[in-house]
């Protein structure tokens, strides 16, 4: 494979981006969406047979004794600052970049389709298919960097991407804030992750990632065992490398944003905000990986923080009325799973199983979490509200919609034998293997990831029948719509039967899944459970949950309110910052550096108005001044010379 | 012929202050324009009075003065137009009168 591939992967979202941004304007609807659609579809195919090739040519580029390379297709220089500091622009092939760039076309692709029936009589629809492939261009090279450098950049752009699409809904103010919050906390965090990219690259002097991680203990030991209050350099470097992830990713105390996010078009939150992007900081710490490894403490802080916010996000999740939230609340979770599960994978502990079972959760997450927000979306699009107050009963109207959601469910919950049952239960696997604690407690976020989602399950499609339909019958989507949702449920069927392990590994050898009949049994039981209790609880309309959210309104208010997050910072920031800090500058500004400028004109003002009698018009009164002055010079002169 | 230096700039001087004090005092545009005259003249006549006595060999103060005397009649001719102008516009041409462009 030569570097046409690599670079049309990343050329073709780019150009339709230019192309619908500059002309999209001019051309009708229909055609943008084609174009779109079609370039993302190529992308895609291209896509596939990148990653077929890398896994199974079997070339000795690719795999050597059966561990799998790490190939740079191309590594350009873009800025070269000094001999050092050079900034390239590459393609790296590795084992999760080949499978992120198979999850992000698919993705991408079945979203544009989507959005061609969800979005159709929307204005801006060419902009936002614009919009969509400057997404896919920034996601791909995201993914594909050949250095933590070029993965800043695209992190960024990235960044840019989701707040437009927030705010594509840009007279709504609810949107316009949402935009603006996604993108200061997530730019927020990533002033961490580039001082954590500066450091590591002031001692490791490259910015490659096959230098870094296939030489971890090089990476320590050029750091010359410098430490910064009590803790290594090398580990405050992938901290504060983490807290870029922890902002894009949307991990405790930096997750506010991700249900905010929720604003922007459906298909939107499927593609950036439940699939793709949120994972990028997962897929950060899979690629520093091996770094993280040698740093112990950091690999410690990954995982508390994802356990933390995978049990939060979970009982937040049960009691939101917002599906796109319950939905959002789903995704911190699952992502703090695959966050935990990373940051347990010590290789001497089941061969690094947690990385595999991460990226394994990864791959399946992407599929039926996508899947969920589509039929969210196709849900949205038939009843016209967010709020399930205004659905329920809706299995009947919506048999398509219906299904494919049940599958959703049935995947993210963990049963057998859908996609999420294998993924979780390699990551339970491996925390059982760390400390039963990490697996007890994360078979407890797995219980309430089940109950949440039945709950949602049936408040949308059983409960009471909204009397509304009476007048508005809802009804199944149209076929582009239909047909991403039939094919990611399809995915989410079989996904978990493929042979992950033979792919990606924190080594690259492969690694035999076998599944572990106790942990499969626990989880699958508590899963069971859990679903037998969302069914009580929702199945029919009774007054078993009113009656248990009056048994405790403050817990349940609590957890409405997201546990006061929102309101902390609104807190810190208006309070503190803005009242405590911010109004001393104000002050300094306006009374000193204002007030300085404003004396010059003051006192410039006040002499020309004082001397403003002279200017009389009279220019025999002029000359006279003017004689005077010129004898008074000449008088001194005189004076001066004698 | 051995008259002093001060023969010729003394009446130069007188020159000058009549020709100032003419140009602040007179309320006429005209005397005012002849005033200025004056002053002219008695540069001129500094001029070439310096080069005779100071540079005896040169010629430079003469061919100034000279051009001096060209311009001055243009810029009489151009200060004329003017005061025409002024007249046919004011109807005189009394200085205290003309004060359009006061502050």
């Amino acid at each position: 494979m030569g570097v046409t591939l690599p670079i049309l992967i990343l050329a073709l979202p780019i150009t339709m981006f230019l192309v619908l941004g500059l002309g999209g304007v001019k051309m009708p609807r229909k055609m943008a969406g084609v174009l779109g659609i079609l370039g993302m579809g190529t992308t895609a195919v291209i896509s596939y047979w990148v990653a077929f090739t890398y896994f199974f040519s079997g070339e000795a580029a690719y795999i050597v004794d059966g561990v799998r390379q790490q190939v740079q297709m191309f590594d350009v220089t873009w800025l070269a600052f000094t001999q050092s500091l050079v900034v390239k622009i590459g393609f790296l092939l590795d084992p999760i970049s080949a499978m992120m760039l198979v999850v992000i076309t698919t993705i991408s692709f079945m979203v544009h389709l989507y959005s061609w029936g969800y979005m159709e009589h929307e204005p801006g629809f060419q902009r936002y298919y614009a919009f969509l492939s400057l997404f896919s261009f920034s996601m791909l090279g995201l993914v594909v960097a050949t250095n933590i450098f070029q993965m800043y950049i695209f992190w960024e752009l990235v960044g840019v991407s989701s707040y437009l699409l927030i705010g594509f809904f840009y007279k709504l103010p609810s949107a316009v804030s949402a935009s603006k919050k996604a993108f200061i906390v997530t730019r927020f965090a990533d002033l961490g992750f580039l001082i954590g990219i500066l450091i590591l690259s002031f001692y490791t002097d490259t910015f490659n990632f096959i230098d870094m991680t296939n030489n971890p203990q090089g990476v320590l030991a050029s750091t010359g065992g410098a430490t910064f209050m009590g803790a290594s350099v090398l580990t405050w470097a992938m901290v504060l490398i983490f807290t870029g992830g922890m902002g894009k990713s949307a991990m405790m105390p930096l997750h506010i944003w991700l249900p905010d996010a929720m604003e922007g078009p459906t298909p939107v939150s499927a593609l950036i905000h439940a699939a793709t992007m949120v994972v990028a900081g997962v897929y950060l710490v899979a690629r520093m990986f091996p770094v993280y490894l040698v740093v112990e403490t950091s690999l410690v802080f990954v995982s508390v923080i994802g356990a933390i916010t995978a049990f939060y996000a979970a009982v937040v999740a049960c009691t939101q009325i917002d599906i796109k939230r319950v939905l959002a609340f789903s995704t911190i979770s699952q992502i703090a799973f695959m966050m935990t599960s990373l940051g347990v994978a010590w290789p001497e502990l089941h061969d690094g199983l947690g990385y595999m079972a991460s990226m394994f959760h990864l791959f399946t997450h992407a599929m039926f979490k996508a899947l969920l927000f589509l039929g969210a979306g196709a849900l949205i699009h038939a009843v016209h509200s967010n709020n399930y107050t205004a659905m329920g009963g809706l299995r009947k109207y919506m048999p398509i919609t219906h299904w494919t959601f049940l599958i959703g469910c049935l995947a993210i919950a963990g049963i057998w034998p859908f996609s999420g049952f294998f993924s979780k239960d390699e990551m339970l696997a491996a925390m059982f293997a760390q400390h039963w604690f990490w697996g007890a407690w994360m078979t407890m976020v797995a219980g309430l990831t089940a109950f949440y989602m039945f709950r949602l399950y049936y408040l949308i499609f059983w409960w009471e029948e909204n009397p509304h339909y009476k007048e508005h019958k809802p009804h199944d989507a149209p076929w582009q719509m239909s047909v991403p949702l039939i094919f990611l449920a399809a995915v989410s069927c079989v996904a978990g039967f493929i042979p992950f392990g033979e792919f990606v590994t924190w080594n690259r050898a492969p690694y035999h899944i076998h599944i572990e009949l106790p942990v499969a049994a626990t989880s699958l039981t508590v899963a069971v459970l859990a679903i037998v209790l969302a069914t009580v609880m929702y199945a029919k309309k009774n007054p078993i949950p009113t009656r248990l959210k009056d048994m405790m309104p403050g817990l349940w208010m609590a957890a409405h309110r997201r546990f006061y997050w929102d309101e902390i910072y609104m807190f810190v920031t208006h309070k503190i910052i803005f009242n405590g800090i911010c109004r001393g500058i104000a002050w300094f500004d306006r009374h000193v550096i204002d007030a300085t400028m404003d004396g010059f004109a003051k006192v410039a003002q006040k002499t020309s108005y004082a001397i403003r009698g002279l200017q009389s018009g009279n220019i025999q009164l002029y000359v006279l001044w003017y004689f005077a002055g010129a004898v008074l010079l000449a008088a001194i002169t005189w004076i001066c010379l004698l | 012929m051995d008259l002093s230096i001060l023969w010729y700039l003394v009446p130069a001087a007188l020159m000058f202050a009549c020709g100032v004090y003419g140009f602040i005092t007179r309320k006429n545009l005209i005397a005012i324009l002849i005033s200025l005259e004056l002053m002219l003249n008695a540069a001129d006549l500094n001029f070439v009075v310096f080069n005779r006595y100071l540079f005896p060999g040169q010629m430079e103060g003469m061919v100034f003065t000279l051009f001096a005397i060209a311009i001055a009649a243009a810029e009489t001719a151009l200060a004329i137009a003017i005061i025409i102008n002024i007249y046919r516009a004011m109807g005189n041409i009394d200085i205290r009168e003309i004060t359009k462009m006061k502050f």
